[in-house]
């Protein structure tokens, strides 16, 4: 890799203040796979350089060979000094592999705070466990995170297969319809990341992303204990019009707990406008935006499950107003 | 060796084809059938070049509005089953069709119909896939389809079932190739040519075939289970009903591994062949390369979970596939020196050819050691299905069997054709597709640990991904200009390249002793050989046996290990059978896709175009003394 070094170490440098890199590591387990990367990358980074300069030097050589014999004795040497140093190389990677693998299961034994994701096409449930009870918080494409804690993500699927990524934190793990896999999170920075689904998972496989804050667990507490809180109440007469359309016609797919409407099909819009984005991180979150999303969802995301449902302007203005004010 | 005018004469009259169009569409010459099979993957193979750049070209741009998602994800999957089962599996085969005889000094495959059949149905699954997509029902879900996705609930209409009957009809045709090749080159080497004296090629040939019959019919079992998903309502992969979406990864990576290795073995024989010429030296370490062919051949069937490391499958077995995975690194590794050595110790002559293998060399070592990489089950987490990963394989496969294969066409090419390709634009082309694929494909490494996950047709200008990809993207261009002078330089020599005569780089083996390009019959007369090297043991002597039939189509076969002549076996002479069993079966697997009938109602024609195929002659093996000749 010799060549591309300076471009690698670019890359490295623009990936440190990546949000979603695997480069800038912001949790235990995020670490632990950074070192056994670096590692990795050590020992086929002098490998590669041995093979080049081996390489090099043959050619430059045309086969001066006074002593043939004894070239070929070399040769012979080098034949058993290439094995055993490709075994030693092999050797601590698997070892290193190894370990990482139990650091990443460290936490298992430890109670952890549960939260269950579940991947749909294209987006993500998240609920969070009422500790030691079998109520579920229920949130969509946000994931809040308390710094320092082990979060526990129990992960399955609606439909087909997809992977849930959050690379500053964790390895992949995929989330497989009748399997359901466990992935422990402990973060140690805090502020806002990304996560994004993994495995191909049809036509908008891209735009199946989700914000992930990792915030001090008092703030963690609180903005838990917001999202356990049935919508707020309408103060305004826009945004009772507004309440009024939504339930009329995106109730069959959307609940806002507290309200008539309780649809499963989609995310749960309790508290949709604290979110930082639309549509699984499609867009950025803003009334503007939000009035957008209602109006075109098949051209901001073309295949999602959202319909265009035809509204009548004032009435699309009241409905994002009303979602806009749902925090 | 030259034979006499008279003798060239009668074996024209025994073994060339019938002119025109019937002749083209009857013959069984394993020459015209392989050089259409290359011919066929290289149009494909720059088909979906160009769906790649059109993918670059999209990527290139954050927010990019050049593509729809339904339009990028049939164009990766297009571009990867394509390049995967359409090229490198096939063209790897057609190399063998091609050499094999040649190589060892005989007159055509074991089963010449066979290779006919093979080439017609790989033909059927080509316009199956092409055609589909002028039609606008193009398979969109990536070259491995997993369900639930490509299950009949997610899948509507008939994608899916284009991209699993492609795979049968290219399955059916790499067994047809690939049983010829093994039962060639067990049977039919020349007097002498004792297991120990076959050139690397013929090795890996050989092993590569026999993982292919080993491998494909779990690929053909998992595709037969998806279209009984689709078709039936069978409930194979729907969990909801006790099936299970992972049984089909299991059964597709116990292929699609494997397929890995039978692209890339053919490929370590390319590269053993064209480094013992240009290195004039045997190669160092024969026996090693042998054996590390076969110890990548035995590992690549224990490592296929590293596909799946981040499914959550038990850990104990994870860290068991870890183990098989870097394993593979001692057998590749000792490949790498034996070539090195091979080189170190001889005295290097740089035509293209060479320059490939140096490429090679330079290039593929990065997709290993990023291969090695990956096989850990813990820290592939973080690089599975990023652009990483697409980087790796890309220099596995680019890196590590398309540049033996372009070295092998300059090789092999004064052979087929009788000409010299220009030396001039060989070197521009090497230097545009070598410089051009790692600035294209380098950058994916880094994309990868940035957080970019493959499969994705747009995103966010934030991410800070674009102006990689914008490299990427220049890269990928080079390389494809690369590959036009490449194309322009082979078209240009066969008209009007220097005259090669047979052994121009003065090769160690034994196609390099018949004509260029080779007669129909190939050899006049059988070859007798004593060392890994007969073309350099005074080659203007190689001793041959006369014996085989002048006047009716006979080659020779000889025992499995020692190579003793054991009887003259008649070789099927041209026939339209071949072409019309795989128009039958085509057929067949086509109308399957819209009802189960079909499999009913379409054996009738099979059965009929086999019986015509199978008519009993008489006198298929014939016996008597074979003459040594002086």
């Amino acid at each position: 890799m010799n060549r591309a070094s300076p471009l690698l170490a670019i890359g490295l440098l623009a990936a440190c203040s990546g949000r979603q890199s695997p480069l800038a590591p912001a949790g235990d387990q995020a670490e632990t796979l950074h070192q056994l990367f670096l590692l990795a990358l050590a020992v086929c980074g002098i490998v590669y350089l041995v093979v080049v300069a081996a390489l090099v030097w043959s050619l430059m050589r045309r086969g001066r060979d006074e002593d043939r014999d004894g070239a070929m004795r070399g040769l012979n040497r080098g034949l058993w000094a290439t094995g055993i140093g490709i075994v030693l190389g092999v050797t601590i990677l698997i070892v290193g592999s190894f370990l990482a693998d139990r650091a990443l299961f460290a936490t298992r034994g430890e109670d952890a705070l549960e939260v269950r994701i579940t991947g749909h096409q294209w987006w993500w449930r998240i609920e969070y466990r009422v500790g030691g009870t079998a109520r579920w918080i229920e949130t969509a494409n946000e994931l809040h995170l308390p710094r320092g804690r082990t979060t526990r993500v129990l992960l399955g699927s609606a439909d087909v297969i997809h992977s849930f990524w959050v690379p500053n934190v964790a390895g992949k793990i995929d989330m497989i319809p009748g399997r359901r896999n466990v992935l422990d999170l402990t973060p140690r920075q805090s502020g806002w990341f990304r996560g994004q689904c993994g495995e191909y998972c049809g036509m908008q496989h891209a735009h199946m992303a989700f914000d992930v804050k990792v915030e001090e667990p008092a703030q963690f507490e609180a903005w838990l204990a917001r999202q356990s809180r049935m919508a707020r109440p309408v103060g305004d007469s826009r945004g009772m019009h507004g309440q009024a359309v939504f339930a009329r016609t995106c109730s069959a797919c959307h609940a806002v707990r507290g309200t008539t409407a309780s649809g499963r099909a989609g995310p749960d819009l309790t508290h949709v406008g604290a979110r930082r984005s639309i549509a699984a991180g499609t867009i950025t979150m803003s009334r503007g935006a939000l009035q957008g999303w209602i109006a075109q969802p098949q051209a901001l995301k073309p295949g999602t499950s959202m319909p265009a449902i035809p509204l009548a302007p004032a009435d699309a203005d009241a409905v994002a107003h009303y979602l806009a004010g749902l925090r | 060796m030259t034979p006499d005018p008279a003798r060239m004469d009668a074996l024209d009259a025994t073994w060339k084809d019938k002119p025109g169009l019937w002749g083209f569409l009857t013959t069984v010459d394993h020459k015209r059938i392989a050089a259409r099979y290359i011919v066929t993957a290289l149009l494909l193979m720059f088909l979906a070049g160009v769906l790649a750049l059109d993918m670059r070209w999209q990527l290139s741009v954050a927010e990019n509005t050049r593509m729809g998602p339904q339009l990028y994800n049939e164009s990766f999957s297009l571009h990867g089953s394509t390049m995967l089962f359409l090229v490198s599996v096939p063209v790897m085969e057609a190399m063998a069709l091609w050499l094999v005889p040649l190589m060892l000094g005989t007159r055509n495959m074991a089963f010449p119909r066979l290779s006919a059949f093979s080439y017609w149905l790989y033909l059927g699954g080509v316009l199956t896939l092409w055609i589909a997509h002028a039609l606008d029902i193009t398979p969109d879900l990536g070259w491995f389809e997993y369900p639930p996705l490509s299950g009949p609930s997610y899948s509507p209409g008939h994608r899916a079932d284009i991209w699993a009957q492609m795979i049968t009809f290219t399955e059916v045709a790499a067994l047809a190739a690939s049983v010829n090749v093994a039962a060639t080159i067990l049977k039919m080497r020349p007097p002498g040519m004792t297991l120990a004296r076959m050139p690397v090629f013929l090795w890996a040939m050989l092993i590569a075939s026999l993982m292919t019959i080993l491998s494909m019919p779990a690929i053909m079992l998992v595709t037969s289970m998806l279209i009984s998903d689709r078709l039936v309502s069978t409930h194979f992969f729907a969990p909801a009903a006790g099936g299970d979406v992972l049984l089909f990864q299991h059964l597709f990576w116990f292929f699609g591994h494997p397929e890995v290795y039978i692209i890339f073995i053919p490929a370590t024989g390319f590269v053993s062949s064209i480094v013992e010429t240009f290195s004039r030296r045997p190669l160092f370490g024969h026996n090693v390369l042998v054996l590390a062919i076969l110890a990548i051949a035995a590992l690549a069937f224990g490592l296929w979970v590293h596909h799946m490391f981040a499914v959550g499958l038990p850990r104990l077995g994870n860290d068991f596939y870890t183990g098989a995975s870097m394993a593979i690194a001692l057998p590749a590794g000792l490949q790498i020196f034996c070539w090195i050595a091979s080189i170190w110790s001889g005295r290097v002559v740089l035509h293209t050819p060479m320059l490939w293998i140096i490429g090679f060399l330079a290039t593929f070592v990065i997709g290993g050691l990023s291969g090695v990489m990956t096989a850990s089950a813990s820290l592939d987490l973080q690089l599975t299905d990023t652009y990483f990963v697409v980087a790796h394989f890309h220099y596995v496969l680019v890196g590590g069997a398309m540049f033996p294969l372009f070295g092998a066409f300059c090789y092999w090419y004064p052979k087929a054709t009788g000409r010299l390709m220009s030396e001039r634009w060989g070197r521009v082309a090497f230097a545009l597709i070598v410089g051009g694929f790692n600035l294209g494909f380098f950058p994916m490494h880094v994309l990868g640990l940035m957080g970019m996950p493959r499969r994705v047709y747009t995103y966010p200008a934030e991410m800070g991904w674009e102006w990689l990809n914008q490299v990427a993207t220049a890269g990928s261009v080079i390389a494809v200009l690369g590959g036009l002078v490449f194309v322009g330089n082979a078209l240009a020599s066969y008209w009007r390249g220097a005259p090669s005569g047979p052994d121009p780089w003065g090769g160690s083996t034994l196609e390099w002793a018949c004509p260029s390009p080779p007669p129909a019959w190939n050899f006049a007369y059988t070859p007798r050989v004593s060392s890994l090297t007969p073309m350099w043991e005074d080659a203007s002597r190689i001793a041959v046996f006369d014996g085989i039939a002048v006047d009716r189509r006979e080659v020779l076969v000889t025992s499995v290990t020692d190579a003793v002549p054991v009887y003259r076996q008649k070789s099927a002479s041209p026939s339209i059978w071949p072409l019309v069993a795989a128009a039958a079966v085509s057929a067949m697997f086509i109308a399957s896709i819209f009802t189960p009938w079909a499999i009913a109602a379409g054996l009738l024609p099979i059965g009929a175009a086999l019986t015509g195929w199978f008519w009993p002659t008489r006198a298929r093996a014939t016996s008597g003394p074979l003459r040594a000749r002086s």
